[in-house]
């Protein structure tokens, strides 16, 4: 054991537990990784004086009954953390303080963590490969050049890399899996409504989801039962009692259905990603699993549905950010609309700004219908493919992503190229459900590839039981030679 | 449907975004391609398809009417870029 | 009173080239009776220090959220249900989204496409008989705040304290033909709302607000003109005057061969007259879609039933029963029934004395002096149970109508109860008619002169023994047996 942050959560809680480790220790090693590590650029704030203090505390006076006992954690910079800047990765909230703390971290500190750092992320959450961050692109530690993926990417970055010991994203069109996808992590989005939203900066309301990334399914479950619940303070959340998945974790999978959706094999999708898909099913077939064929008719639907939602939505989320109350002001300009428009044009990036254009164009007078109801009449057809499928099997495997991990710049000047990263996580997003994103390969150059298993809304434990009988089975190591430190 | 110069300009008045004429071209580019995989949507009859409004298969769910917030003006203000401690202050306003 | 059935509509003005008619719709925006805002627990009570009454949601701070406040459904339902409205079981909030710096979300949460409250009727008593006024919808919105524009010359200043408050907009039919119609309207709904509890109807606090759409069209046209919108009026004055300025204005612009625009326009108090708001120019786009944040509506109807069984007589019925009941014509009912408050002090007070004569002493003396001390029927000087002994008073006769505005007065004054004034201050009319006629043969016999020119054809000089009669009493002389006996003994 000779280096504590190269461990799974779980394993290091259990450490935690047998008296082992301090509280303290654990932290000050994660904290001279951080300090190694900033050529990867994965925080925008380090708290570190915060966290050694909380660790004391928890060391003077440790309750080892809960699920996190006197675990640091970083976290996505798009959670509110009272007293700690947040950024949402952009210029225009580059100075915001809030007052409050998110729902889903004030879970976590209250299940006995703490807060290590905000993570860096794309704008607003809008990227697949944190390259829109006002505070710089983030580094991929599987390879040097590499994108981490977006937009938690400071997330994966961070865990790949033993920054924190797991840490939370959110997930609006692939923003949790895409990035697990590329550093060879786990990442979860729960069913929309399980984790409430109340703290957390909006990006499209309807589709974001927060969600656990982690080293290994084990630790998802533990994040994930930390985080969820129902919250009063979010009409969109779902009102229902707490599962305790860790508990409940199993591997015996045997006879259990799992449809492969004939729609995900795309046009010029590499050979390697239909050979790792190939390789899951036969997994899970050995595991007694049976396989069905399945037809999710409009899934080459669901990204196009996608930048119609997304946008239409962020467009009026970020109406809020204008100079006024808080976050950045733009000094030129005679008059209030002046002074809006300079606030919004400087404070904003570039894809922030292209996406809030487009929305607001699809809402518009003229083009409401053509472009923002229709894209809402797709989308019930997207859920519909879903709830066809979901009375015949139990949980659908797809790859999660078209790629492995592509070079920084490589899809800046192309935004659909970019899009198209997230054609196979976005209908889950459309349709509300719960997907997880689990490693299961490598590619030719050595880069991690995920599989994807998306279940029936509220169906975590399933698909975290199927992840956790496939990781048991797949012999996948994620090795990564730390070139940064 | 392509978007002209003209209309990207409305646009980002309407979204209170300045854009300068250098920024427009390159915009155009981008949002003609963007709205050229988005229309691929035009391929499906919706015609009798409901729009989703919800995701979630329930109600709205209400709050008891009591005084539970407010009274909290300094954590209101605290953010400002500009405020007179009392009200936020922004440029003047042409009616 | 006069019941003025037999008057004519006939608010029409003239041009060169003919009459026109004025056609009138109004949106009005109704502050909700609730003890929190729509979406936060923030207060709604009017005049707090400014920003106090803001949480971090009406000030649209990054990740916070809406939740419903109950009661301001139950508000929106009891209305609709007292404007004989359809209650929509289905319901969707939208955001209406546009930028002023007293909007902090950049968007208003209001309902577009599916209010909670569809079409209904409110009924008008005009001088030229019953009209109704048909309303299109209501829905439930959130106000904005407050810009200040006059403390500095070169920045507003912003007051979010009514920012989030829930708001009814009810919107009419385009069915108003008048100023005059339109404040019947005002006052009908607001009167209506104050029975329900749904709205306290305070204009001056701006509790009361409406948006005016106004065109004009010639006499006998059955197509609507292109109509103005006068925007946030809150007064029912301005809004007359608004309605006449610009009436005039479209009749003029017509006149001339000229077309309208249709445009949203200001009331400016100071100079009478509306103007084009500019920054209003773009604001017609206001891209409204659902709240994701905000799943749809749903009502159970059991819900609006229970609503409806609670709802307060209202006052159409109750000026039909009180008609009915009580013998009152249509004006007296139509003015007691204005205020709810009005109307119980009403009934306790014709409970216990005469029917008619209390509505005619309520309508005269107590309003009069309520209207002169800027009062109103709640915070009387006069109980319901003293103003009703009073009227009882005159009713049996005990004193004289003369007499009883003296009461009247002293009650105000001193608070004490008719009886106990009329006793200690010997008001008692003198109704004996043994005692009376001794007192009128005094003066006879006094005034013999008098009687002879009177015998001989002078009968005006009856009016001046009526007079000596009262002296002599004090005031205090029955008035209909004074003269009985006045006549009886001129006549021996």
């Amino acid at each position: 054991m000779s280096d504590i942050t190269n461990q799974s959560l779980n394993q290091i809680i259990k450490r935690i537990k047998t008296k082992e480790i301090s509280s303290t220790d654990l932290t000050k090693a994660y904290i001279k990784n951080i300090e190694g590590a900033k050529k990867l650029n994965a925080f925008v704030t380090t708290t570190f004086d915060y966290a050694l203090d909380k660790a004391k505390q928890f060391d003077n006076k440790p309750n080892f009954d809960q699920l996190l006992p006197g675990i640091p954690l970083a976290v996505k910079d798009l959670f509110c953390t009272e007293n700690f800047k947040t950024t949402a990765g952009s210029n225009i909230l580059n100075n915001f303080v809030p007052s409050y703390e998110s729902t889903v971290t004030k879970n976590l500190w209250d299940n006995g963590s703490f807060l290590l750092g905000k993570l860096n992320c794309d704008e607003f959450a809008m990227g697949s490969s944190n390259e829109t961050s006002y505070f710089g692109n983030v580094i991929n530690p599987v390879g040097d050049q590499l994108v981490p993926g977006g937009s938690s990417g400071g997330s994966s970055s961070a865990l790949a890399a033993d920054l924190t010991p797991a840490t939370i994203g959110t997930d609006t069109g692939g923003s949790i899996r895409q990035p697990a996808s590329f550093t060879g992590t786990v990442g979860l989005k729960p069913t929309y409504g399980l984790c409430s939203r109340w703290g957390i900066v909006a990006f499209a309301s309807s589709l974001d989801q927060a969600g656990p990334m982690t080293k290994d399914i084990t630790d998802c479950a533990i994040m994930l039962e930390a985080m969820s619940g129902f919250d009063e303070k979010d009409s969109t959340s779902i009102n229902k009692k707490k599962e305790n998945y860790s508990k409940n974790l199993k591997d015996n999978i045997k006879g259990l259905k799992i449809g492969i959706p004939k729609e995900y094999r795309v046009d010029n999708m590499p050979k390697e990603i239909d050979e790792l898909w190939e390789k899951g099913k036969k997994i899970l077939k050995d595991l007694g699993v049976e396989l069905i064929d399945i037809s999710l008719p409009h899934t080459k639907y669901a990204l196009p549905t996608y930048y119609i939602v997304a946008p239409a939505e962020a467009s009026s989320n970020l109406a809020r950010y204008d100079g006024v109350r808080y976050g950045f002001r733009s000094e030129k300009g005679k008059d209030l609309i002046e002074m809006y428009e300079n606030t919004r044009s400087e404070g904003f990036g570039d894809e922030v700004k292209r996406r809030i254009l487009i929305g607001t164009y699809v809402l518009s007078s003229g083009y409401y219908d053509a472009y923002y109801l229709k894209a809402q009449k797709v989308r019930q057809l997207i859920k519909r493919d879903f709830d066809d499928n979901f009375t015949k099997v139990d949980a659908i495997l797809t790859p999660s992503t078209p790629s492995s991990a592509f070079k920084i710049g490589e899809k800046t000047n192309d935004p659909v190229s970019m899009y198209l990263n997230d054609i196979f996580t976005v209908p889950t997003n459309l349709a509300g459900l719960p997907a997880l994103s689990l490693p299961a390969g490598l590619d030719k150059q050595g880069l991690p590839l995920g599989l994807q298993l998306i279940g029936k809304p509220l169906d975590e434990q399933k698909i975290l039981n199927i992840g956790y009988a496939f990781e048991k089975n797949c012999e996948f190591k994620n090795e990564i030679k730390k070139w940064w430190s | 449907m392509s978007l002209d110069k003209e209309k990207i300009k409305h646009v980002a008045k309407l979204a209170r975004i300045s854009v300068n004429e250098a920024k427009v071209d390159s915009l155009t580019k981008d949002l003609n391609s963007i709205f050229k995989f988005i229309e691929q949507l035009n391929e499906l009859d919706t015609n009798k398809v409901e729009p989703l409004t919800s995701i979630l298969n329930q109600s709205l769910r209400s709050r008891k009417d009591e005084i539970n917030d407010g009274k909290i003006r300094e954590k209101v203000l605290k953010n400002s870029p500009k405020d007179s401690e009392e009200f936020f202050v922004v440029p003047k306003v042409v009616e | 009173m006069v019941v003025m059935k037999s008057e004519k509509f006939d608010y029409f003005i003239n041009g060169d080239n003919g009459k026109y008619e004025v056609v009138i719709g109004l949106e009005v925006h109704a502050q909700v009776l609730s003890n929190s805002k729509l979406f936060s627990g923030s207060p709604t009570k009017f005049g707090a220090e400014p920003n106090e009454h803001v949480s971090l949601i009406d000030s649209a701070f990054p990740g916070m959220l809406p939740v419903i406040n109950e009661e301001c459904v139950k508000q929106a339902v009891r209305t609709g249900l007292g404007l004989n409205a359809k209650i929509n079981n289905y319901s969707v909030f939208d955001r209406k989204n546009y930028f002023y710096a007293d909007l902090p979300q950049g968007y208003q949460i209001s309902q577009y496409k599916n209010p909670i409250v569809g079409e209904g009727k409110v009924l008008l008593d005009m001088p030229y008989g019953s009209k109704e006024v048909g309303i299109e919808r209501l829905h439930l919105e959130q106000d904005a705040g407050k810009s200040i524009h006059d403390m500095d010359p070169y920045n507003t200043y912003v007051d979010l304290n009514r920012s989030g408050i829930a708001l009814m907009e009810i919107v009419s039919k385009p069915d108003l033909r008048s100023p005059d119609e339109v404040n019947a309207y005002i006052k009908k709904l607001r009167t209506i709302m104050r029975y329900l509890g749904t709205c306290d109807g305070n204009m001056q606090e701006g509790s009361l607000r409406a948006d005016v759409n106004v065109s004009v069209r010639r006499v006998g046209d059955k197509e609507f003109g292109t109509r103005c919108e006068i925007k946030n009026v809150n007064s029912i004055k301005f809004m007359q005057m608004a309605i006449e300025y610009e009436a005039s204005r479209q009749v003029v612009l017509l006149e001339s061969g000229k077309e309208i625009d249709q445009e949203t326009r200001l009331f400016d108090t100071k100079k009478n007259e509306t103007r084009s708001m500019r920054s209003k120019e773009d604001a017609h786009d206001y891209r409204y879609f659902p709240d994701p944040d905000l799943l749809p509506l749903k009502l159970d109807q059991k819900l609006v039933d229970d609503l409806k069984k609670s709802l307060p007589e209202l006052p159409d019925k109750k000026k039909e029963r009180f008609i009915k009941d009580y013998g009152l014509n249509a004006y007296e009912a139509n003015v007691l029934v204005s205020e709810k408050e009005i109307s119980d002090y009403y009934e306790e007070v014709a409970k216990l004395s005469d029917n008619k004569l209390a509505a005619t002493w309520m309508m005269g003396d107590l309003f009069a002096m309520l209207n002169d001390k800027g009062l109103n029927i709640s915070n009387s000087p006069i109980s319901a149970v003293d103003f009703a002994e009073l009227v009882q008073a005159i009713k049996s006769g005990e004193i004289s109508g003369r007499i009883a505005k003296e009461v009247f007065e002293i009650m105000i004054e001193s608070g004490d109860s008719p009886k106990k004034i009329i006793e200690t201050k010997g008001l008692k009319q003198q109704s004996d008619p043994k005692e009376l006629e001794k007192m009128i043969n005094e003066i006879l016999s006094k005034n013999k002169d008098k009687v002879d020119q009177y015998k001989s054809g002078k009968e005006k000089l009856f009016g001046f023994f009526v007079g000596q009669v009262m002296k002599s009493s004090g005031g205090k002389a029955n008035p209909q047996l004074t003269n009985e006996i006045l006549k009886k003994l001129l006549k021996g």
